[in-house]
């Protein structure tokens, strides 16, 4: 798993292989020159002896130099940076893009099924946690392994025997940062578990505050929020402060490690193996040596955060698309609305049967009016014809092709679908409106708004069809977004139409407007009704009953009436109970 | 962000603690270098290798001194850092559920999700930095500048100098990379909120074929958050290299000068190594202080975010000691109606217009009140009164004869039985959603609001029942469940007020006229607000309110407004022309078939078991 996620990274790294390059080149530099500036000032100080004994000449050689080597060393350590941040932002913003793109091609089973505070919690806080680490990484892990190798270099030229000692005793540093970065990972793990779990309930609960509210559960919610808030609380700690101690650990190492170059380097200059400058020069290396080392290990820390987000971030990532289409794919074209549903079987979970041996024909502009209890499986019809779910076995022909065999979008193109469920994308009215026919002209748009009777409350918005609507609309009333919903289809005009009991909330007076209209839209479509509306269906072509997901009676009203069935006996009762 | 330091308390003694500890060991840093300089001086200089072994020992007991003090400090601020953000979180969550629906209106649930998870984890993580090495590296600095002045006080005012102009260049850099932080947080509150859109409007966008759209889309916005990161990242990136020039001007400085001095013999060559060595102290705090003051500046955004939420207060108001009385679940005492609208007026915040204009009106308990109307003539926000979603901007609303404002909000909205427009579950069972008005409920009780709402039936047949699990937002109910189980929900524990706000619309007519008979048979005879488009399931009402445009045009019974209200009239009309067209005698209503109970025992005939 973790070897697979850093697989991954890899490979989104591999598209900025030159500015990694680059990032390496500099870093290497501007290593080299922070190494170089202490030798520069040791070699200074050898100069400084005692009152009377400075070399002033060779002095200032020295310092001149130093300020050169340093301020190229910072010119390329910018450089560096900004290559780093390139690298990360954009390593990032294709992860973010690629996890968008993913959310277009899984399937609704896999939508439906999970919490979208989760998969937003892994899209958003997960990459960019991801990002921090990675950044991190970046600035910290190149340098820092190039400082350790350029450090060793230039103190076994300045003195082998003490170079010893601090290559002995520095790899403890390294151990113990490993150990407990290895300690650490589950700790993260878990925190961000429990932060996604956290997420999920927040999502829930705020999103639907109003409901909260109008039943005084603020308390109750409270509650169930402080159970993941204190559980969050308790593994956080645990991470943050296990994850903590690498800090203070390698800094104990590596101030042993000083206090021992301090000794034996004052041992080498009591007999003259190395002169005071070159101690003080061992002594800032032995600093500048073990700090990458505190560095990595900080690095690791935080890499194993960004992993573990990073791999929850894959798993998103890995989860199984739709199925491709096939190459040979064919382009629904003409159609006019021949639908055929063969010996269909389907079911959201292989325990609970739904759908069995759903057979159905139905001809080019014949409207369907499907009507059932509860749970009969009209809403699972919908999601079938429109390929959101694919059949168990079975198949669903479209003026006689197999719609697995055509393109989805072909397929959905010809479908005009008005849900139960408004649902309005930020953005104007206006977007809104276009969203099925993007050239559409202001005239085609506005003829659409009228005949859904959309376009009187349209220009009584303060701005008119470029009102802005945040998510999902909420300044407008369930009946006016219900109007938009219809436009939206009036303007593009399809074939064939499904409509989820679409009428329900438009308001009375103009309710009958609209059905005119969608019965003018209707006209010459096949279209397929969830119906409420008794008018809807007596003017259906075709009723399907739907119970237990079999039609168990299909055929017009004054057909069905008189065949004195399950149809009748209930419209009887409806109207019994009505009256 | 500092008011937000109040939810410090309880953590006040590990908020001292760990920064004290963090001194405590950076104390011992400072002696570092006066040892070294010793070892130089005495242990090279005199050639004692006696001296040297004890300082360098000395170094290792430090070492392991500062190590204890360090783990003390770690674990104090993770305490508190971590135990103050769950504060702040339980803390804002509850504010949030304070918050009235105009305040939620006006801050948009996106946002406040980000408050609560981002943003509190920007805070934890600022919280715990700044107690480790806030203090820690100014300390260092300005200690390194003082021992230094205990050496040589002209080669410190080196250090004088030095100090603030890498103080100039932190903080400049710092307060240019505020705004473009809070761009970069902007950016990504955008991404959210469009990410979100696609999971929740992913039906439609598919329908539309939008899914390259989308794809367009994201890229464009995650591009514009990639190009404010970088720029913003682009200021920072300037801190280190600057940082660097200036403290190695200040060394070659610092050299230089010491060269001189040691040469008039004021100062020996180990103490000049000693003031590099202190200088080269000030470097590394530094880098870390920069590096921290850019996380606490992200972590300060985000606090100020998070303080904004809490200033934002609920725009109800109330008394300073509401006058606790129960609204009783019957009829009230002398005659008094149980609602009454007084020249009840509402105008949403910022808006130019009346939304409801000089409503009056009374109800009494037992009685069905319908409301009628065009959409977006009002009636959702007529019945959002009585419960104080929102409160009247004029006139009054009362309920057995005390103004709605004078009762605490729980006890007016827990004796309100509310089926909301949308119907939406919460993610536990049947039985925690069911439980929502009254948490002690016993079986038997759900059972018969289950009955009340035609909803028995398909309860009984989930293999669990009651403790059948209900997904986030009872995704796995049809929409007519859901609707039928919102109405139980509101049912439980007998309210003397029900409110169904348009909520019956996915109910068939039968249902509908049983759930009415049902609602007659009540023990507590509840006073029954009814909001509907449709005049057949209002027609049977005691009482039916007529709005439109904000004004209640009409209110009477069915037959007296057909000769009085033309709103009304033509509301029925339209309902009811197809029928009449029909010639088919006596005026038919046109029944709503979704939600036909084919299966079952239950008999529709017989109405409802009660």
């Amino acid at each position: 798993m973790k070897k697979g996620t850093w697989k991954r990274v890899l490979t989104y790294l591999g598209k900025y292989r030159i500015f990694l390059f680059l990032s390496l080149v500099f870093a290497a530099a501007s290593v080299a020159c922070t190494l170089y500036v202490p030798i520069l000032i040791g070699r200074g100080i050898d100069q400084i002896i005692a009152a009377g004994e400075v070399n002033f000449d060779a002095l200032k050689n020295y310092l001149l130099s130093a300020a050169i080597v340093v301020g190229v060393g910072a010119l390329v350590q910018w450089i560096m940076t900004t290559i780093n941040n390139k690298i990360t932002y954009e390593v990032v913003g294709d992860i973010r893009r690629d996890a968008m793109n993913h959310i277009q091609e899984l399937p609704l089973s896999y939508l439906d099924s999970h919490a979208y505070g989760d998969i937003v919690s892994r899209i958003i806080a997960d990459v960019d946690q991801f990002a921090d680490g990675l950044l991190m990484g970046f600035t910290n892990l190149f340098t820092g392994v190039i400082t350790i190798l350029g450090t060793l270099a230039f103190m076994v030229y300045l003195n082998a025997g003490i170079t010893l000692v601090v290559v002995l005793l520095t790899p403890l540093s390294l151990f113990v940062a490993k150990f407990i970065a290895s300690h650490t990972y589950s700790f993260f793990k878990k925190q961000s578990a429990t932060r996604g779990e956290q997420t999920a309930v927040i999502e829930e609960i705020i999103g639907n505050q109003r409901i909260i509210q109008a039943f005084s559960q603020e308390d109750e919610s409270l509650e169930q929020f402080d159970e993941i808030n204190e559980r969050l609380e308790a593994c956080s700690l645990q991470a943050t402060f296990y994850s903590s101690l690498t800090n203070p650990c390698t800094r104990f190492v590596n101030s042993t490690v000083y206090a021992a170059v301090a000794l034996t380097g004052a041992f080498a200059a009591m007999t003259g193996a190395i002169t005071v400058g070159g101690l003080s020069c061992f002594l800032s290396y032995a600093g500048q040596y073990a700090k990458p080392f505190n560095e990595i290990s900080g690095v690791i820390t935080e890499l194993q955060n960004a992993l573990a987000c990073a791999a929850r971030m894959f798993e998103f990532l890995d989860s199984e698309p739709q199925p491709e289409e096939p190459a040979d794919a064919y382009t629904l074209q003409d159609v006019k609305g021949n639908v055929s549903i063969n010996d269909v079987c389907f079911s959201y979970t292989p325990e609970r049967k739904l759908i069995e041996h759903l057979n159905l024909q139905v001809n080019a502009g014949q409207r369907i009016a499907i009507v059932g209890p509860t749970g009969c499986g009209k809403t699972t019809l919908i999601n079938l014809l429109m390929r959101f779910y694919d059949t168990v076995s079975g198949s669903i022909l479209v003026e006689g092709q197999e719609i697995r065999r055509v393109t989805r979008a072909s397929l959905r193109q010809n479908y005009g679908m008005v849900l139960q469920e408004t649902w309005l994308m930020e953005g104007t009215i206006r977007q809104n409106l276009i969203m099925g026919k993007p050239n559409a002209t202001r005239e085609e748009m506005i003829a659409a708004a009228k005949a859904a009777h959309a376009h009187s409350f349209i220009t009584r918005l303060p701005n008119g069809y470029d009102t802005m609507l945040t998510e999902n609309g909420d300044e407008l009333s369930q009946g006016q977004k219900q109007l938009l919903c219809i436009a939206r289809v009036m303007l593009r005009k399809p074939p064939m139409l499904i409509l989820d009991e679409a009428t329900s909330s438009i308001d009375t007076r103009t309710e009958l407007k609209v059905q005119d209209a969608f019965a003018r839209l209707m006209e010459g479509r096949t279209s397929f009704v969830v119906a409420h509306r008794l008018s809807t269906i007596c003017d259906a072509d075709r009723i399907l009953v739907m119970k237990d997901g079999n039609i168990i009676e299909q055929g017009t009203h004054t057909e069905l009436l008189e065949a004195d069935g399950f149809y009748a006996h209930l419209y009887e009762s409806q109207f019994a109970a009505t009256m | 962000m500092f008011k937000l330091l109040r939810f410090m308390k309880g953590y006040r003694k590990q908020a001292l603690l760990a920064p004290l500890f963090k001194l405590l060991e950076a104390l011992l840093e400072l002696l570092v270098p006066l040892v070294v300089a010793a070892i130089i001086d005495k242990g090279i200089g005199g050639s004692s290798k006696g001296y040297t072994i004890r300082m360098s020992l000395l170094l290792v007991l430090f070492a392991m001194i500062g190590l204890g003090f360090s783990v003390l400090a770690q674990y104090f601020s993770a305490k508190t850092a971590v135990g103050f953000t769950a504060k702040v979180r339980h803390s804002l969550f509850a504010h949030i559920q304070s918050l009235s629906y105009t305040e939620l209106d006006r801050l948009g649930t996106s946002t406040l999700i980000t408050r609560l998870t981002n943003d509190m984890n920007q805070i934890q993580n600022g919280v715990n930095l700044t107690l480790r090495l806030f203090l820690r590296s100014p300390f260092i600095v300005f200690g390194a500048m003082i021992m230094a002045f205990t050496i040589d006080t002209k080669s410190a005012m080196i250090f004088v100098l030095v100090i603030p102009v890498l103080s100039v260049v932190v903080f400049g850099i710092m307060l240019i990379s505020i705004p473009l932080y809070r761009r970069v947080q902007l950016r990504l509150d955008r991404v959210l909120s469009l990410t979100r859109q696609n999971l929740t409007g992913v039906r439609v966008l598919r329908a539309f074929c939008k899914e390259e759209e989308q794809k367009a889309l994201f890229a464009q916005k995650n591009g514009a958050l990639m190009k404010d990161q970088k720029r913003s990242a682009k200021i920072s990136a300037l801190m280190n290299p600057l940082t660097y020039i200036i403290i190695n001007a200040g060394i070659i400085a610092l050299i230089y000068s010491g060269a001189l001095r040691v040469d008039k013999g004021i100062l020996t060559q180990g103490a000049v190594v000693a003031l590099y060595n202190y200088m080269s102290q000030i470097l590394v705090e530094l880098v870390k202080l920069a590096n921290l003051i850019i996380n606490i500046t992200k972590s300060i955004a985000c606090g100020n975010r998070v303080q904004a939420v809490f200033e934002t207060t609920s725009s109800l108001t109330f008394d300073e000691i509401p006058a606790i009385r129960e609204i009783p679940v019957k009829a009230c005492k002398n005659g008094v109606p149980y609602v009454e609208f007084d020249h009840a007026t509402l105008r949403y915040q910022n808006a130019a217009d009346d939304m409801l204009h000089d409503l009056c009106f009374t109800a009494r308990s037992g009685e069905i009140i319908g409301v009628i109307g065009g959409t977006g003539s009002g009636k959702s926000s007529l019945v959002n009164l009585i419960p104080r979603f929102y409160d009247v901007t004029g006139g009054s609303v009362r309920i057995c004869g005390n103004d709605v404002r004078e009762y605490p909000l729980t006890t007016l909205r827990e004796s309100i039985g509310i089926v909301p427009q949308k119907a939406v579950l919460f993610a536990g069972t049947i039985r925690s959603n069911l439980r929502f008005r009254k948490s002690d409920a016993t079986d038997e009780e759900l059972w018969t609001a289950l009955r009340l709402a035609q909803a028995e039936e398909f309860v009984r047949k989930l293999p669990d029942g009651l403790d059948a699990p209900v997904s986030q937002g009872g995704k796995n109910f049809s929409g007519g469940q859901r609707q039928r189980l919102t109405i139980a929900r509101a049912l439980v524990g007998n309210p003397g007020l029900l409110i169904l706000d348009d909520s019956a619309s996915a109910l068939d007519y039968a249902t509908d006229a049983a759930l009415r008979r049902a609602l007659a048979t009540l023990p507590q005879k509840p006073c029954c607000f009814i909001v509907s488009q449709r005049t057949a399931s209002l027609m049977h009402a005691d009482k039916i309110l007529v709005m439109d445009d904000g004004v209640l045009v009409g209110q009477g019974t069915h037959e007296e407004l057909l000769q009085t209200c033309v709103v009304y009239k033509e509301i029925y009309d339209s309902q009811f022309k197809k029928e009449k067209k029909a010639a088919s005698g006596s005026p038919q209503p046109e029944p709503d078939l979704d939600d036909w109970d084919v299966g079952g025992e239950f008999d529709r005939k017989e109405g409802i078991r009660v």
